[in-house]
């Protein structure tokens, strides 16, 4: 099978991959292009780590293969910063309600409530429980909830206790 | 510390011998080395694990991995608090794998028991303790030991002594007294002159005085950093994508691998035509392993299709009439087989078995190491919970010496007692193929061979008996319980019994019997607080006040369980359909107490509602990361108790992944985790793992309020279904 050379845009920018068709998103990405801040975590689209945005939809990229985004846009958690570095929004409420533990689910968690929030605007508990279906091992469902409810102002900015 | 002691260590000579603080650096070699490879020109180092720079910069080395559990930033709270140091001029970095930086008060606080310094460990000669500090070599992240025991005996102390060390340097430069100087934000003070000198000037000379090894450490109501909630560093570099695990290495010409192990444990390779994967484009090679086949290729994913085009044979290792079934029915025989329980007061005896599944750790990060083996030395990526163990194990496994290896600590994606290197195959795999490679390759296991190859939290069954005496009271309880080690106090009650008894029966399958976050008190604080809420139910009690008649009038349990009773409402109406249960376990030093309101759903699965929760842990260092801790062990407990089970079927595991080893998700989690924390002042106990055991009774008792279905094996599934 010859080389697919793919034109796909990531993060703004027009790029090609020369990978075998086949070839998962999430590995162009990470082994090819170096954007390691997308993440393994299952390979079957169960656990949601290497969620990245395809045309502002909400992907598993483990299960994609490269051949199916020919031409598309992709965004991956290093794409979500404003080009002078400011964190995106939800970035930032991620901090403030200080959500990581072990953080390796959390580019995921991000991917999926950043458009989750551009889809609803405000959602509701019903919404992010349908949602945000990524595994935490680490448990940090609670602060999850609140990042995404105070970063579309449905709480108090989580501050220093 | 009741001795007066005293040890002085001047440059690193030990002057006086016979302190715990400052012997353990007594050997001067590898506390050198470690003081060298750590401090450049114009920084001074206090026994290796701190430094002081001119710009007054103080930077800690942690024995301990941070793995989200935020012991880092506890452990630089707790020196700060005693240096009095300026918290914005605090850097904490990964001590390196070296034996200048094995954890000696770790080693020292593991021989007393976990439970401080009894007199036996404070007892033992410092120059052993170090010695087996080193030579096991010990730099574990376990046991729930960060802040109560690398913390509170080694970086209090260190930041309280080299602050009088600053300060006898201050007094000498500034020719007055000792009592007149005082300390703040990384400044030396004298009042009387007005004359301030920071701790950047002093500290190249404090760093050559004595330290003292017992100064007087500060009290509770002194405390400025101590009870704080700083943000926790490593956290934007979590949220941007920038952080580094394990499994992102990359380095130039480096190849990628994967693996397929003998489906059973002990099972050996037999044969592999490796055609079919060399066939596939960018796989460069096959390795046979003992038990594995490995395939090296351009990337990840030609490596794994390489695996799946491979039909290797292995051997059963003798193990095919291993089943999840003939494992129970040899640990009741064993239970069985225990001494009957002696009916005190002439009371009726109850008994109850209890079962609990192999369980895995599920760190979202599957196992990924790099190694690049050149000119006979080895170099090695990788997050592990001993990094200098690790490193030991390296070398063993490639078969060359302990300083002709390299370890590198990476972030861990998780951990929960998955990464002790004791059961790590990944060690001797990445080794032996790192030898066989010219280019660094870095192995990642598939999801799958991590499921099926784990090192799980023990199948165990249990046979509980007890009696009641007078007033409904407990006469006589015991726990008969089958598993490879025994669970020492873990297997314990709180209460108070008269006649109380813990049985181990030795039990071995083909599993390796590892730690799973909250290690034996995950399965016995089920047996225990399920079974207590049967004899209340027995003894005609209500549960909450069952469990308070067994506890001693003004102990720290009683608070716990009443704070918690108290918050919940435990007695007012509940929905139809909806339960409410409690537990109360004690583990790794610290009282955790738990109500849960839960229900059941039409596909007879529970829903967790609220679940309140009051901790005493003694003091909490960072409280907000003290919630987060008991908040995740409380969600882990409650995902393992409701769907987690790794059977075996022939001697193999039959799980495989996510789909069949359900891990809880958000829309299943309570919408309320009510969390406090009760102050008591008491020995340090730790958070990362008490969170775990009252979630999974505290849901079982629930769901028998609500059901009148008694949950006597995990996970529960659809047990409560009515």
């Amino acid at each position: 099978m010859p080389d697919a050379t793919v034109g796909l845009t990531v993060n703004g920018q027009a790029t090609k991959f020369h990978g075998e068709p086949d070839t998962p998103l999430l590995w162009a990405l990470r082994e090819e292009r170096g954007l390691t801040g997308t993440k393994f975590g299952c390979g079957i689209s169960a656990c949601g780590a290497c969620t990245v945005h395809v045309d502002g939809v909400p992907t598993r990229s483990c299960s994609v293969p490269i051949s199916d985004v020919a031409g598309k846009s992709i965004t991956t958690i290093e794409g979500l910063k404003s080009p002078d570095g400011t964190l995106h929004a939800v970035q930032q409420a991620w901090i403030d309600a200080q959500v990581p533990q072990c953080g390796y689910c959390q580019s995921g968690q991000i991917m999926a409530a950043v458009a989750l929030i551009k889809q609803t605007g405000k959602p509701s508990d019903a919404q992010i429980d349908e949602a945000m279906t990524n595994i935490c091992r680490c448990g940090t469902y609670p602060r999850v909830r609140e990042a995404i409810l105070a970063a579309t102002g449905q709480a108090a900015k989580a501050g220093d206790a | 510390m009741g001795m007066k002691r005293r040890a002085f260590l001047i440059g690193g000579a030990v002057i006086v011998g016979g302190g715990i603080f400052a012997i353990k650096w007594a050997d001067g070699s590898a506390r050198t080395a470690a003081m060298a490879s750590t401090t450049k020109p114009g920084e001074a180092s206090f026994n290796a694990w701190m430094k002081i720079a001119a710009d007054d910069t103080v930077t800690l080395y942690s024995p301990h991995i941070d793995f989200g559990q935020g012991s880092h930033t506890g452990l630089a709270q707790m020196l700060a608090e005693e240096l009095d140091a300026d918290w914005a001029k605090i850097k904490i970095e990964q001590a390196p794998a070296e034996p200048g930086f094995a954890n000696a008060v770790l080693m020292r606080f593991f021989a007393g028991g976990m439970s401080g310094f009894p007199k036996v460990a404070a007892a033992m000669p410092e120059s052993l303790i170090t010695m087996m500090a080193r030579n096991m070599p010990l730099q574990i992240t376990g046991g729930s030991s960060a802040l109560r025991a690398t913390g509170q005996h080694g970086f209090r102390t260190l930041g309280a002594a080299a602050r009088q060390a600053l300060i006898a340097e201050a007094a000498e430069k500034l020719s007055v007294p000792v009592g007149e100087l005082t300390t703040s934000a990384s400044k030396v003070i004298h009042a009387k002159s007005g004359k301030t000198l920071r701790y950047g000037e002093l500290a190249t000379g404090a760093a050559n005085r004595s330290l003292d090894d017992e100064p007087t450490l500060k009290a509770a109501k002194d405390y400025k950093h101590i009870g704080k909630s700083p943000a926790r560093l490593d956290i934007p570099a979590k949220v941007d994508g920038t952080a580094q695990y394990g499994i992102d290495v990359k380095l130039p010409e480096m190849r990628v691998a994967t693996l397929v192990m003998a489906p059973v444990r002990d099972g050996k390779l037999t044969s592999v035509d490796e055609k079919p994967a060399l066939a596939i484009k960018g796989v460069e090679k096959v390795i046979k392993l003992d038990d594995a086949v490995v395939v090296v290729a351009q990337g990840y994913w030609p490596a794994l299709k390489g695996i799946q085009a491979l039909a290797p044979k292995f051997t059963d290792g003798g193990h095919s009439a291993l089943s999840t079934s003939s494992v129970f029915a040899a640990q009741d025989k064993l239970n069985a087989e225990g001494a009957p329980l002696v009916a005190g007061d002439g009371g009726k005896l109850h008994t109850a078995s209890y079962k609990v599944p192999f369980l895995h750790q599920a760190m979202m990060e599957p196992f990924a190491m790099t190694a690049h083996f050149k000119d006979g030395k080895l170099n090695v990526w990788g997050g592990m919970q001993d990094p200098l163990s690790t490193r030991g194990q390296l070398a063993k496994a490639a078969g060359i010496e302990f300083e002709d290896v390299t370890f590198h600590s990476m972030i861990m994606g998780g951990g929960f007692g998955r990464r002790f290197p004791d059961y790590c195959q990944i060690i001797p795999q990445i080794a032996q193929i790192a030898k066989q490679c010219p280019y660094p390759v870095k192995l990642i296991w598939s999801r799958e061979q991590e499921v099926q190859h784990g090192a799980y939290r023990p199948q165990v069954a249990a046979r509980l008996q007890a009696s009641l005496g007078k007033e409904g009271k407990i006469a006589a309880f015991s726990s008969d319980y089958a598993q490879k080690t025994g669970a020492g106090a873990e297997a314990e009650v709180p209460y108070k019994i008269p006649n109380f008894e813990a049985r181990h029966h030795v039990y071995i399958s083909n599993q390796v019997d590892a730690f799973w976050r909250s290690v034996n008190a995950s399965q016995h604080g089920f047996f225990n607080e399920s079974f207590m809420d049967e004899l209340a139910t027995l003894a005609g009690k209500d549960p909450y006040q069952f469990r308070r008649d067994h506890l001693e009038a003004g102990s720290r349990h009683l608070a716990v369980l009443d704070d918690v009773a108290k918050r919940a409402g435990w007695g007012t109406p509940l929905p139809k359909g909806t339960g409410r249960g409690i537990a109360l376990v004690e583990s790794f030093g610290t009282i955790v107490a738990q109500v849960i309101e839960a229900s059941v759903k039409d596909d007879g699965t529970p829903i967790v509602h609220k679940v309140f929760s009051t901790v005493d842990c003694g003091t909490t260092v960072h409280p907000r990361n003290a919630e987060a801790q008991i908040q995740g062990g409380i969600i882990m407990g409650l995902s393992s108790a409701i769907g987690e089970e790794i059977t075996l079927e022939k001697g193999a595991v039959v799980q495989s992944n996510f789909g069949d080893y359900p891990i809880l998700k958000m829309a299943d989690s309570p919408k309320l985790i009510d969390i406090k924390f009760i102050e008591s002042g008491a020995s340090m106990g730790g958070l990362g793992e008490p969170g775990v055991p009252p979630a999974a009774p505290a849901l079982a008792n629930a769901l028998f309020a609500a059901t009148g279905k008694r949950i006597k094996q995990l996970p529960i599934k659809a047990q409560a279904k009515v």
